[in-house]
């Protein structure tokens, strides 16, 4: 199997074999994080721009990690600082850090499908690192990295997604990426905040969390985002935690070695006890670190494919 | 002058005809329909093999004059207009200022009189500035040229104001265009709700934010026994709804655009923003619905909605961009290619659609042959293949849902009356 994208904009786009391909690639990078000298010279000489219309500090960080133990060089633009509160396109923006003669843009954008956008006019590869409510395709990688690393396999697997699944770019990438591994997928919050229609992604819907925790292998708690409660709709974080709160108590009727997992950061006591943040399943800090060997291994990838995707293309 | 269309296949429902002939035009109206005319000292135009129908009657079409005219002019607008067949537009009211006062109108005829290469109609606004308060004095908007109205862009929210709007234009015998949208439901969606707006993770615009404002507005236009025209029909609901008011003898007629019957939401799954209009694309479902019902005769009219936008409107991500595609060059092809070709329609059929029946709802003597009749003619190659390509396109603004498409039918020569505005 031979990688051809010069850009990962999502997962839904990703055949099984692509994906199979970026965990293997991740496992053999992850040994470069444990050695004294953290770096390999995969990348070297090459420019990877880290360009984020959104605040993040995890996502971003990891990116600038991965990228320099890959011994590119980064650069980081973050809009306060950036002629796009100047009003510049998203696309002019772009082609000028093309014709710095980067190579890699990882980008966070809060529109959905601006990613995609930005790949389609350029050459050089285009890294989705989140896109408004669309995908967030390393995030899913390195969940589902993490999880392989502790259970072995994805197929035949059950994963629980609990939280804002309506306004959730990591739920929707999960979705795509575990059910094409052959996990079953089941997505548990409030009615309101289940989009339409989420069955046709391959996810089963479930209202009650104990419901969705009997028989799941694994449970990834979504932080819930109550910044986003534009229309005031959401129910107060008390009454969701009591509803939808991983605690002890409810993981204790789920299986015994159940996966807790979580993209950060955490709203404890919110949509999951520090209890649990911290207990034996929880496995939320080992997500970070497999965060820069999936990153690791996207660049890699993506920096490989450029030119053979424009000539396929053509 | 003298004109002599000479041996195309003559398609004209409105005098039944369908057959080998010429027409002879004799200063700017059509003088003779027959075989074998013989017309000495006339021009010629050589029709065999080719499609003779009326010009196209295009009752939605945004010029974008006054106001606008970095997307579109009525010069621009109406050569792309000639450049597909289009002979006669109706202009929707959603300009800057809007044609809601005697002033407003007549400076749209002005500009339409100094620049059109067509003819071009005025559609007056219902309400003042379109914003769904005052209704505009529909008497005074038609005397000034008016030929109907709509606050096209924007539904009637207030019940009462439509009621009112639709018992005027009855008295006046003028056409009421209803865009119907309840924005309550349809909020700031940009694509169809459902699966296509879940996994685009982007707001959807419900089905039901234009089926139950086209109910409402039925249900108006029944009590009133007053006839009401329902705009872009997109969804399968609208056509059933229709289907029913019709059956009950309600006075209804309404209109769908080529995209609602050539593409459906998937379309729109690459974010391309010459995707993205209001009504949005919507299922699959939908789209089969749309062409039975044009099939079926419950959709009377196919009307491009011709939105321009300008690159810098459109090229930015899906959520900013404008809602809106051209269509003014693309619709006589794309209907060709998706209805003769699929079977749907017959050439009676689709002229109809495209020309007639726009031209009984709006009370215009267009659409037809007849002699006397103004000669406003299309002659087309049916067969031919062309691909829509951005730099060929007429309109200022490029924002086709077709560019890259293969489309079946040419234009070779628009001509409005006895004019030769356009020769491919």
């Amino acid at each position: 199997m031979v990688w051809t994208k010069k850009d990962l904009l999502g997962l839904e786009e990703l055949s099984k074999e692509e994906i199979g391909l970026i965990l293997d690639t991740a496992e053999s990078f992850k040994e470069v994080s444990s050695r004294e000298i953290k770096k390999v010279p995969a990348l070297r000489g090459k420019t990877v721009v880290n360009l984020f219309y959104e605040p993040s500090t995890r996502t971003r960080v990891s990116f600038e990690v991965a990228a320099k133990r890959l011994s590119a060089d980064v650069i980081n633009i973050a809009t306060e600082t950036s002629s796009v509160k100047k009003g510049e396109t998203l696309i002019d923006t772009g082609k000028n850090i093309q014709a710095l003669k980067a190579n890699i843009i990882v980008m966070r954008h809060n529109y959905s499908g601006a990613a995609a956008m930005l790949a389609r006019h350029l050459d050089i590869s285009v890294v989705n690192a989140g896109d408004g409510w669309h995908e967030h395709p390393t995030q899913a990688l390195l969940d589902i990295f993490t999880l392989k690393e502790k259970l072995g396999h994805i197929e035949g697997l059950n994963v629980t997604i609990i939280g804002d699944i309506a306004h959730s770019r990591v739920a929707r990438s999960n979705i795509w990426g575990l059910t094409k591994l052959g996990a079953k997928v089941t997505v548990c919050a409030p009615a309101i905040l289940i989009p339409a229609a989420i069955e046709e992604m391959g996810a089963a819907v479930s209202h009650n969390v104990d419901e969705a925790l009997r028989n799941a292998d694994a449970v990834n708690v979504l932080r819930m985002q109550f910044e986003r409660d534009e229309n005031n709709a959401f129910p107060k974080q008390l009454e969701y935690y009591k509803e939808f709160g991983i605690t002890s108590e409810r993981l204790k009727k789920a299986k015994k070695n159940i996966v807790v997992m979580h993209p950060g950061p955490i709203n404890r006591g919110i949509e999951m006890s520090s209890e649990v943040a911290d207990g034996l399943n929880s496995v939320i800090l080992e997500q970070v670190t497999n965060g820069i060997a999936v990153r690791m291994a996207v660049l890699f990838l993506v920096a490989q494919a450029q030119g053979k995707t424009n000539e396929a293309a053509d | 002058m003298k004109l002599l269309i000479k041996g195309g296949r003559v398609i004209d429902p409105a005098n039944n005809l369908d057959d080998v002939l010429d027409i002879l035009v004799e200063n700017s109206r059509i003088s003779k329909v027959a075989k074998n005319i013989k017309a000495n000292g006339s021009e010629v135009i050589d029709a065999s093999g080719k499609i003779v129908m009326p010009g196209i009657v295009d009752m939605h079409v945004h010029l974008r004059e006054p106001g606008r005219e970095d997307k579109e002019t009525v010069e621009t607008g109406t050569l792309a207009a000639a450049a597909g067949g289009v002979t006669s537009v109706l202009a929707m009211p959603n300009t800057a200022p809007a044609p809601d006062s005697v002033e407003n109108v007549r400076l749209v005829r002005e500009i339409i009189k100094n620049s059109a290469k067509t003819n071009v109609f005025i559609c007056g606004a219902i309400t003042i500035g379109r914003l769904g308060k005052h209704l505009t004095d529909i008497s005074k908007l038609k005397k000034e040229g008016a030929i109907a109205i709509s606050d096209d862009g924007a539904s009637v929210d207030s019940p009462e104001l439509m009621q009112k709007a639709l018992k005027n234009a009855k008295s006046e015998k003028i056409a009421v265009i209803c865009h119907c949208e309840d924005r309550e439901l349809s909020a700031s969606g940009v694509v169809n709700a459902g699966f296509t707006s879940t996994r685009m993770g982007l707001r959807g615009i419900s089905r039901e934010s234009e089926y139950k404002r086209v109910a409402r507005d039925i249900e108006l236009a029944q009590k009133l026994n007053a006839p009401i025209h329902i705009a872009h029909v997109s969804c399968k609901e609208t056509v059933e709804i229709i289907a029913k008011a019709k059956k009950k003898g309600i006075k209804v007629t309404c209109e769908t655009a080529p995209h609602y019957f050539a593409l459906d939401e998937s379309a729109a799954l690459g974010y391309d923003t010459n995707m993205k209009m209001n009504p949005p694309l919507r299922g699959k479902n939908d789209m089969f619905a749309i062409r039975h019902g044009l099939a079926d005769g419950v959709i009377d009219v196919i009307a491009s909605d011709h939105a321009p936008h300008t690159e810098n409107e459109k090229e930015i991500e899906f959520e900013r961009a404008e809602f809106g595609v051209i269509g003014l060059e693309t619709e006589l092809a794309v209907s060709i290619t998706e209805l003769i070709e699929a079977g749907l329609l017959e050439w009676q059929g689709l002229v109809r659609k495209l020309c007639l029946n726009p031209a009984n709802i709006l009370r215009i003597n267009k659409g037809t042959l007849g002699v006397g009749a103004d000669a406003d003619i299309v002659v087309f190659s049916p067969e031919e293949e062309w691909v829509v390509k951005k730099e060929k396109l007429v309109s200022k603004s490029k924002n086709s849902c077709f560019l890259g498409r293969k489309l079946m039918g040419v234009v070779v020569y628009t001509i409005c009356g006895g004019k030769l505005v356009h020769k491919g």
